[in-house]
């Protein structure tokens, strides 16, 4: 029987770890991860995790680690956050172009200057082009059950690429909340051992790893990987569909609520999907036509299902929390690539909201909402819009 | 003229290679890198003058490629599939046995 505990994000992570049985797990503490990796040396240490545990002096080591463990062809773990992640960049393109399906957890948070340990999604939004397939949870439970996903789907033969988890710092990494911990036998016919055909360590049948790539052949090799990455969209829905037999719990690409009729669709991920569903109950209450949709996978982008989602509304918002300087929010430059063609669209608007931590608040979403409706009676309204904002000391 | 070492190497791999890529462009013929014929890159085309030669092995030893062996008289072979131009062997010969050239087309 599945045993249901309360923990933090953090410990539900560890406890995906374990249940996912990794051969090696390299960490370097960092806020707000730190307890992951903690978590899993406890298991280690108490026999009842049977995994190589690498002390390294950096993340740089850490994913490097991870690396040579999965080249070497086993299941391979880590954790970071922010300029942990940030300082694993170049090895995140060798993780994927080597096609190594490492899993890693990550307590969504902010990146410096200025420094900041709290939440938001710019650490794992600013590694989006590095190959590696990107979930988001929205609790703890999410966490925990994404990341037996990530593998199940990382280790595909149509896929074969690192997969990252995140869910958001503190709001999940810190905070309890019941999780239920699926049965170890469940999860070993789910997951299975990694047994990899391409990349393994076998002095009997001597391969090279990482070799240089002439003009001649490096395009091909990186279009290996945008194939893998199209792969994965069916293989994803393929583990949903399996996980939810296996463990009866239902995952998407995207999760709509209460989208039928809607007007105004807000589109989020992470925690923020949760408190979107709440807000959404409130407005509806108040006569609003308004819809909520959270987004399950990042990497690779749901693009059919952001045209189907953009079919339902007149106004499609983005709620996210992470910028890029000189275009927008990252979601919604994706979104705006995947209706760029559409004939019938409707009017897209990014709300940057709630980074380093800042709480998203019911005024704030009011805010959002205000604009969204002035959009509707076709009124003229900015395109990006950070929410939030204290105008009144800047 | 003496045969490379490498001639069985490059005739097993030859037959083996395929350009085909792999998951991860892993490569899975040992020493398949024979197949790149980098004498392409040279500027500099080394030349031998066996007169000067005395058969000291410096530059069939000093050779980072390696693209000198040595024939049945151990004098010096190049073998310009391979040979980068990097001027070693005309640095350290003893003699000034080996000149480098300009190669041009």
């Amino acid at each position: 029987m599945p045993m249901r505990k309360v923990m933090k994000g953090n410990e539900a992570a560890a406890w995906a770890a374990k249940l996912a049985k990794p051969k090696v797990v390299a960490a370097f503490p960092i806020t707000p991860s730190t307890l992951v990796p903690e978590k899993i040396s406890e298991f280690v240490a108490n026999g009842e995790m049977d995994a190589e545990f690498i002390k390294v002096e950096s993340e740089h080591s850490a994913i490097s680690a991870c690396v040579g463990a999965s080249a070497a062809g086993v299941r391979a773990f880590t954790a970071t956050a922010s300029q942990g992640l940030a300082l694993m960049h170049e090895i995140l393109f060798i993780a994927a172009g080597m096609r190594l399906p490492i899993v890693m957890a990550i307590g969504n948070r902010s990146l410096s200057a200025p420094i900041n340990i709290w939440n938001d999604w710019q650490d794992t939004i600013s590694e989006r082009d590095t190959g590696w397939i990107q979930f988001y949870a929205e609790n703890n439970q999410e966490a925990l059950d994404l990341i037996l996903i990530a593998f199940k789907v990382a280790e595909d033969e149509r896929v074969l690429l690192p997969a990252m988890v995140g869910f958001d710092a503190f709001i999940l990494t810190h905070t309890v909340e019941p999780v239920e911990i699926p049965d170890q036998e469940v999860v070993d016919e789910f997951l299975g051992e990694y047994v990899p055909k391409h990349a393994y360590l076998d002095p009997a049948r001597p391969i090279t790893q990482g070799a240089l790539g002439f003009p001649a052949h490096y395009m091909e090799a990186r279009y290996k990987v945008w194939e893998a990455m199209e792969n994965a969209r069916e293989v994803i829905k393929e583990v949903f569909d399996e996980f939810e037999k296996k463990f009866g719990r239902r995952y998407h690409m995207i999760e709509e609520y209460k989208t039928e009729d809607a007007e105004i669709i807000l589109l989020t991920m992470g925690s923020l999907a949760g408190t979107l569903k709440d807000f959404v109950d409130k407005k509806r209450e108040e006569g609003v036509k308004i819809g909520a949709a959270k987004m399950t996978v990042y990497r690779p982008f749901p693009i059919e299902e952001i045209k189907a989602l953009a079919k339902k509304a007149k106004v499609l918002a983005i709620l996210e929390k992470d910028v890029s300087f000189g275009v927008g929010g990252a979601v919604f430059a994706d979104a705006s690539r995947a209706l760029v063609n559409e004939k019938e669209k409707p009017i897209l608007l990014d709300f940057i909201l709630g980074l380093g931590g800042r709480d998203v608040t019911f005024e704030q979403l009011e805010e959002g909402v205000e604009i969204s409706k002035k959009a509707l009676e076709g009124e003229k309204v900015e395109e990006v819009n950070w929410i939030g904002l204290r105008k009144e000391i800047l | 003229m003496a045969e490379s070492p490498f001639k069985a190497d490059i005739e097993r791999v030859q037959k083996e290679y395929s350009e085909k890529m792999t998951p991860g462009a892993i490569v899975y013929i040992p020493g398949s890198s024979v197949v790149n014929k980098t004498g392409g890159w040279r500027v500099f085309m080394p030349q031998f003058n066996k007169d000067k030669c005395i058969r000291c092995f410096m530059c069939y030893t000093l050779c980072p490629e390696p693209a000198i062996y040595l024939d049945e008289e151990n004098y010096p072979v190049f073998d310009y599939d391979y040979c980068k131009g990097c001027g070693i062997c005309a640095n350290e010969c003893p003699t000034k046995a080996i000149e480098m050239v300009r190669e041009s087309k």
